[in-house]
């Protein structure tokens, strides 16, 4: 028969704990970023181009006639060359790898931006081949962030290449 | 000693303070820290149970989780089911933890012990995944954060070819399939979670599935009223259009995200990799030398199971005698003996009555074979006997527990045991027989035998619930179990003094057994 005082101790630890975990199961509150910030996301995974080089007639010619196709295209990818600018200021400079052993799979990039809610242009440039001097795909935009807003930059060939969303 | 050895010493000796203190509410078979494994489990058991019903009423589909989870009433049924399986989640997280943390301080990791310790290392990982995965099924903006924290920080490892935090960048890149997937994700994960416990305790004899039925009502009860005090809700759907502002956030489950933003995922990840590898290579640090393990003796071995069924570990199995035919023999497995001697203390043929000049039993320790206890009990009481005038008591004490040397006199012999579990009962009536007026066993608290299971086995076969007992018509009057942990540096003086004026008021005599003197006897 468990004393009274057992009792007591008892009713005690267990009511602190379920105090502990009641407590530590939903507080305290968290925020990840602060209240007048907004979130601006690039997330692209894209292909970079094959360096492509037409075959010559006498090249041709040596081939089988199967296998005569008029572009020789590596199996590699090029590297993506990616720059983003907010505000005018650099925020982001880099070449994006091909993944894959042979250097034939997607290149990807993700990345979180936190700016101040309001207005900010924002400007994102991509050559997806490097042999090419200019970049191919440009965007450039003026974009009013609510705060808390996601705005997220992707890439998409058939919807034209670059957009935010 | 080491630095870390002496970092350990320390902790053991804060945590032994901390669960014996709780022993004065609880006592030690209540003690939900003396059974943390137990608790845990029965933890596991209300999630799986109520998850069961949560799992049945559960609509997959980006808007459908979140409203089916989200209608639950607070205080319906399925609500308190809900609560309960997220507070018991809580309170299973917590219990792991402080049981990886008890079985640190404790040093239990070595040996025998190893196999326990490395199988519980990837339990963690399985139950942190499984929790995070169930909060991701409620799709509400704390299902969202954690989706895209968790997806971020994988992402960090290089494990896919495309950022799987692509799959929560827009309400567009969602899909009901995702929601089965998780569904069965938070299904699969628990299973290999209650494979791995199998697995975890397989090599344990006697396992405390359950605490006791005391603990299960009062955790439930505490569990059940804080569900109705502050049940658990969503928060509000998720958009991933936008970031989640203040949000009631669970600490024991998701505080990875948190860490993760205030530090880096690369030392996150180094901190999960590092801890994860420092657990794993504790069992391969220096470490004292392991004493001998148990000992069979063919020749005495009777095949009775009593040693099987008292080990602790699981260490002996029975083969077929190779000698006498029909018999069977205890077979001793070194890598899981711990060298308890709780097998000798079963063992029928550790009486000391037997007329052998040198005492062979089935199975025996090395370190402290019953001859030796025979011959170290023979002579204290032949050293008693000198004693006339007072009340002479012999004191079997368990070596881990409260030291009891200093009881040591001219009318006590203390003999101290590898564990209480060790002493064979027949040797209470023999010192009785001998010329003690009383016998004072010291064994450790309740839940807290170094080996588990010693001195409730002991309490068992003296109160004649376990085989060997103590024969029918030795006096339990001049008997006395105390249980006393190390710490406990008061408790064998206590003891003895008040067995000591319990005995001085018996009748003299009047209930003391025969005198048996072995040299004298003329029958095994």
């Amino acid at each position: 028969m468990l004393k009274p005082a057992a009792i007591v101790g008892q009713a005690l630890l267990y009511g602190a704990f379920a105090a502990f975990i009641g407590y530590f199961a939903s507080a305290p509150k968290y925020r990840q970023i602060a209240e007048d910030v907004a979130l601006i996301k690039l997330s692209i995974s894209h292909l970079g181009e094959r360096d492509c080089r037409k075959r010559t007639p006498d090249e041709l010619a040596k081939l089988p006639p199967n296998m005569r196709a008029p572009m020789d295209c590596p199996r590699e990818r090029s590297d993506i060359k990616l720059e983003v600018d907010i505000d005018g200021q650099p925020a982001l400079r880099t070449v994006l790898h091909p993944t894959g052993l042979y250097k034939d799979g997607i290149s990807t990039v993700y990345k979180r931006f936190e700016v101040k809610a309001g207005k900010h242009r924002l400007a994102v440039r991509m050559n997806d081949k490097l042999t090419r001097p200019n970049f191919n795909f440009v965007k450039e935009a003026e974009i009013d962030l609510a705060p808390a807003r996601v705005l997220v930059i992707d890439f998409n060939p058939d919807q034209g290449g670059l957009f935010f969303k | 000693m080491t630095r870390p050895a002496t970092s350990r010493q320390g902790a053991k000796r804060l945590w032994s303070r901390v669960e014996e203190a709780f022993d004065a509410p609880f006592g030690g078979a209540d003690n939900p820290l003396r059974h943390l494994g137990a608790f845990g489990l029965y933890m596991l058991w209300i999630v799986v149970g109520s998850g069961l019903y949560l799992y049945a009423v559960l609509d997959t589909g980006i808007d459908a989780v979140y409203r089916s989870i989200g209608e639950l009433s607070p205080w319906s049924v399925g609500g308190l089911l809900r609560s309960l399986h997220r507070y018991a989640a809580d309170a299973f997280m917590l219990a792991m933890l402080l049981h990886l943390l008890r079985e640190w301080c404790l040093g239990r990791y070595h040996g025998f012990r190893r196999y326990s310790w490395l199988t519980g290392i990837p339990l963690i990982w399985l139950a942190f995944l499984a929790g995070i995965g169930g909060y991701w099924l409620v799709w509400d903006q704390l299902a969202q954060l954690s989706a895209i924290a968790s997806t971020e920080l994988l992402d960090w490892l290089p494990l896919f070819s495309e950022p799987a935090a692509r799959n929560f960048l827009s309400p567009a890149s969602l899909s009901d399939r995702l929601f089965t997937a998780l569904v069965l994700i938070h299904i699969g994960v628990p299973l290999l979670l209650i494979l791995g416990l199998w697995a975890h305790v397989h090599r344990i004899a006697h396992v405390d599935y359950l605490p006791s039925r005391r603990v299960m009502l009062a955790t439930l009860a505490a569990l059940l009223l804080l569900a109705l005090w502050q049940p658990a809700r969503s928060n509000p759907p998720a958009n991933l259009a936008t970031i989640p502002g203040a949000i009631g956030f669970d600490w024991f489950i998701l505080f990875i995200h948190p860490l993760t933003d205030f530090t880096s995922p690369a030392l996150v990840w180094s901190l999960l990799f590092g801890a994860t590898a420092l657990l794993l290579a504790l069992p391969l640090l220096p470490r004292p030398t392991a004493p001998p393990v148990a000992v069979v003796d063919p020749a005495n071995c009777s095949g009775c199971d009593r040693c099987l069924a008292d080990c602790p570990y699981a260490a002996i199995d029975m083969t077929p005698h190779p000698v006498r035919l029909g018999l069977r023999l205890a077979v001793v497995d070194a890598d899981l003996c711990a060298a308890c001697g709780i097998c000798a203390g079963a063992c029928p043929s550790s009486t000391p009555f037997r007329r052998q000049e040198t005492l062979r039993t089935g199975i025996d320790m090395p370190q402290q074979p019953v001859d030796a206890l025979r011959r170290q009990l023979e002579d204290e009481l032949a050293r008693l006997r000198r004693c006339a005038d007072s009340v002479r008591v012999v004191v079997f004490a368990c070596a881990r527990g409260a030291d009891a040397d200093t009881l040591a006199a001219a009318d006590t012999a203390v003999i101290p045991l590898l564990c209480a579990g060790l002493l064979p009962p027949a040797f209470i009536e023999y010192a009785l027989r001998g010329g003690a007026d009383g016998v004072l066993l010291g064994a450790c608290r309740a839940g807290g035998c170094e080996f588990r299971l010693g001195e409730r086995w002991l309490a068992e076969r003296i109160a004649g619930q376990r085989q060997p007992g103590l024969r029918r018509g030795v006096p339990v009057a001049r008997l006395q179990l105390t249980h006393a942990a190390a710490g406990d540096a008061d408790a064998p003086t206590l003891a003895l003094a008040d067995f000591r004026s319990r005995l001085n008021h018996r009748a003299a005599a009047l209930d003391k057994p025969p005198p048996y003197s072995r040299k004298a006897a003329h029958h095994a």
